[in-house]
């Protein structure tokens, strides 16, 4: 099949392909066939991605469907991917039994003031491990990232018992105490300290010792540069600090006496949405109720992707 | 201002124009620099001539200023070492004490001496003063966590890197794709577990896609209602993952596929040999936090299960874990949660020393 050209006897303006070959295809060849590959595997990728992506999305999904479908056409044996009336009302129901206003104020309350306690602490913290330089320093910041280690459940029960000492859980309990319960217990992070402490660090000496010549002190230091060059990461903590409360369940359910003082996630799993003639679970009012607790958050997430995702991947290693 | 001359005049060993007037010096003036003097430890500070009776500003000895500060330290780390000691550092050692105390009363704090009883009482090897034997512990909760440990991480890490792999070579909607994978991170683990259960409800849809007629959930075999449990645990636990491997990807330098595309090295072989390897930091991260995380499941078992089991048989908390024995235990026995605790705390102890002592060769920083 090959064809070898005598260059001597070839005029020189006849055209001529040369063409090199490895296994017997041409270069032509090799490159069209790594072509079609890369886009197969493109095409693959892609696939498979959006395969995952869509069993990603599906409970999202199939939690917006079912929460506007009719009880019977949830519980009926051919499933619709679409309801077949659009049930509002599921939603106006679900607001006259689920107390949801009530929940949504004590976790926003708790959010608010485990936040601005977390965001205190951390920043001085945070400071005083940065910047100053003391006795001990070193020393308590091993402890602190030891204290990383210990799964929380160590503290669960000490601390259910301390708080109970305090008096804020027990008989009578008023729902101050029972934010308090809330709320103290979670006024320090050292994850956050940790990830503040570093954010610091970054902020160049130049600056500290500009302030010190400028005769500025320590505290005014803090609060003109270096809180507002940390804003982001301030930021990302008290976003991340209110999805944590949004999403506690195990510590509102064992410091609270009444349903009426707990968080939103307690109200919502405590909730029954049975049928009294049936008794079986109402799944449109409960699936109802479930987009009303998920939808603040996807708010959330919404606005603030960015520092999230930063606070979330600032978790990475770094350095 | 005559100080500040003087000042110059250490520093300038000629000072021939110096005593001609205050201009000329001005002149010279580049010779010393405003700010901090790292050699000399000392911050320079010049200040306008204008001003009458100004001092130069000098500090010396930075070092000692701030170490003077030591009560300040203090006093900013107060608040913090306060909530530490009291909600963290207390609470961990009086926990392994309670953990050693017979029949702790956690309303009043007394107990009836210290023994060792509480760990082989929830191991189910002795009874307790009442003649009452722990089962399941050690029929449910060590062996539904140790299965979610060892069945959830690594299918979910698998996943993830192969995800991020993916994410990471493509072009198009790279970002929303991204977007749609972090989704999960953001939801309440209730609500989402009451979706599941929805979805693996005996008339839900999965049974209808796959024209089976299993009970998942409620009523089920506690094998059987394993599989939607890991499930959602895989599901709720990527998107963390994909976010760490995905910065991680982004680091690497793309000489190393150059390299490997020159070579036309299988993609299989460039992922196995180039990727995972530079991927180790992240790995090891991602085992070490997801593992622990695994040991501690809870809230999702609530959100599935609305209890500790499926109600096959009432009463039989068939999908317990050890951090649900924790807490259906806290207030009525107090010691053996406590003991519990302890227990889970030694085997994440071990097993991240051991993941540490693993990775030791393994990981490449």
């Amino acid at each position: 099949m090959k064809t070898y050209i005598d260059f001597k006897t070839v005029a020189v303006n006849d055209d001529i392909v040369l063409s090199l070959e490895e296994a017997g295809k041409t270069v032509d060849a090799i490159k069209r066939g790594e072509k079609i590959s890369r886009i197969v595997m493109t095409i693959l990728t892609y696939i498979f991605i959006l395969a995952l992506a869509l069993l990603v999305v599906f409970p999202f999904y199939w939690m917006i469907i079912t929460s506007l479908k009719q009880n019977d056409e949830i519980r009926a044996t051919v499933q619709t991917f679409f309801p077949n009336i659009v049930m509002w009302s599921n939603y106006v129901h679900v607001l006259q039994v689920f107390d949801f206003t009530i929940y949504m104020r004590n976790t926003i309350i708790v959010a608010i003031f485990s936040t601005i306690g977390t965001l205190l602490t951390t920043i001085f913290a945070a400071f005083a491990f940065a910047r100053l330089r003391f006795k001990g320093r070193d020393g308590v910041f091993a402890i602190f990232l030891m204290t990383m280690m210990i799964p929380g459940e160590m503290m669960v029960i000490s601390n259910y018992i301390t708080v109970a000492s305090f008096g804020w859980i027990g008989e009578g309990q008023t729902i101050i105490q029972a934010y308090a319960a809330m709320i103290v217990p979670f006024w320090t992070s050292v994850f956050y300290i940790y990830l503040l402490r570093q954010n610091f660090k970054q902020i160049p000496n130049e600056l500290y010792l500009a302030a010190k010549v400028d005769g500025k002190s320590d505290w005014s230091f803090l609060w003109r540069v270096m809180v507002p060059l940390a804003a982001p990461t301030l930021i990302s903590i008290t976003i991340l600090k209110f999805m944590g409360t949004w999403n506690s369940y195990v510590w509102p359910n064992l410091v609270t006496n009444e349903s009426s003082f707990r968080l939103i996630s307690n109200g919502l799993r405590g909730s029954s949405f049975v049928d009294v003639d049936s008794g079986n679970v109402e799944y449109g009012y409960q699936m109802a109720a479930t987009v009303l607790v998920t939808v603040p958050l996807f708010l959330l997430f919404v606005f603030f992707r960015k520092y999230i995702m930063r606070g979330v991947g600032r978790a990475g290693i770094k350095g | 201002m005559r100080k500040i001359s003087e000042l110059f005049k250490k520093r300038q060993p000629a000072p021939a124009q110096q005593s001609a007037s205050e201009t000329l010096y001005l002149e010279t003036r580049p010779e010393i620099k405003e700010g901090y003097h790292e050699d000399e430890n000392v911050i320079v500070r010049l200040v306008s001539p204008r001003k009458k009776d100004e001092k130069p500003y000098q500090v010396h000895g930075i070092e000692d200023v701030v170490a003077k500060n030591n009560w300040k330290g203090w006093l900013y780390l107060a608040p913090v070492v306060i909530l530490v000691a009291v909600f963290l550092i207390y609470p961990l050692i009086n926990t392994i004490f309670i953990a050693f105390t017979d029949n702790y009363q956690y309303a009043t704090g007394k107990f009836d001496g210290l023994t060792f009883k509480n760990f082989t009482y929830i191991l189910g090897l002795t009874t307790k003063s009442n003649g009452a034997r722990e089962t399941y512990f050690t029929q449910y909760a060590i062996p539904n966590t140790f299965i979610l440990v060892f069945v959830t991480v690594p299918i979910s890490t698998a996943l993830a890197l192969l995800i991020s792999v993916a994410l990471n070579s493509i072009k198009w909607f790279q970002k929303i794709l991204q977007t749609i994978f972090f989704l999960p991170y953001v939801t309440n683990a209730i609500a989402v577990g009451m979706v599941f259960s929805v979805i693996f409800d005996d008339s839900g849809v999965i049974n209808f896609l796959f024209g089976t007629n299993t009970t998942w959930i409620y009523g089920a075999d506690r094998w059987t209602a394993m599989i939607p449990l890991v499930i959602y645990i895989v599901w709720s636990s990527i998107p963390f993952k994909i976010l760490i491997f995905l910065s991680g990807l982004q680091g690497i330098d793309k000489q190393y596929y150059q390299a490997a595309q020159i070579d036309s090295t299988p993609k299989w072989k460039v992922l196995l040999k180039i990727t995972v390897p530079l991927l180790s930091p992240q790995l090891l991260y991602i085992m070490i936090t997801s593992f622990i995380g695994a040991f501690k499941e809870y809230t999702s078992i609530v959100g599935l299960f609305n209890g500790p089991g499926t109600m096959a048989k009432a009463g039989d908390p068939n999908m317990e874990t050890i951090v649900y024995y924790i807490y259906d235990n806290l207030n009525n026995n107090t010691s053996a949660a406590a003991a519990a605790a302890v227990f889970l705390f030694v085997i994440i102890l071990i097993f991240t020393a051991f993941q540490f002592w693993a990775s030791k060769r393994r990981v490449h920083y």
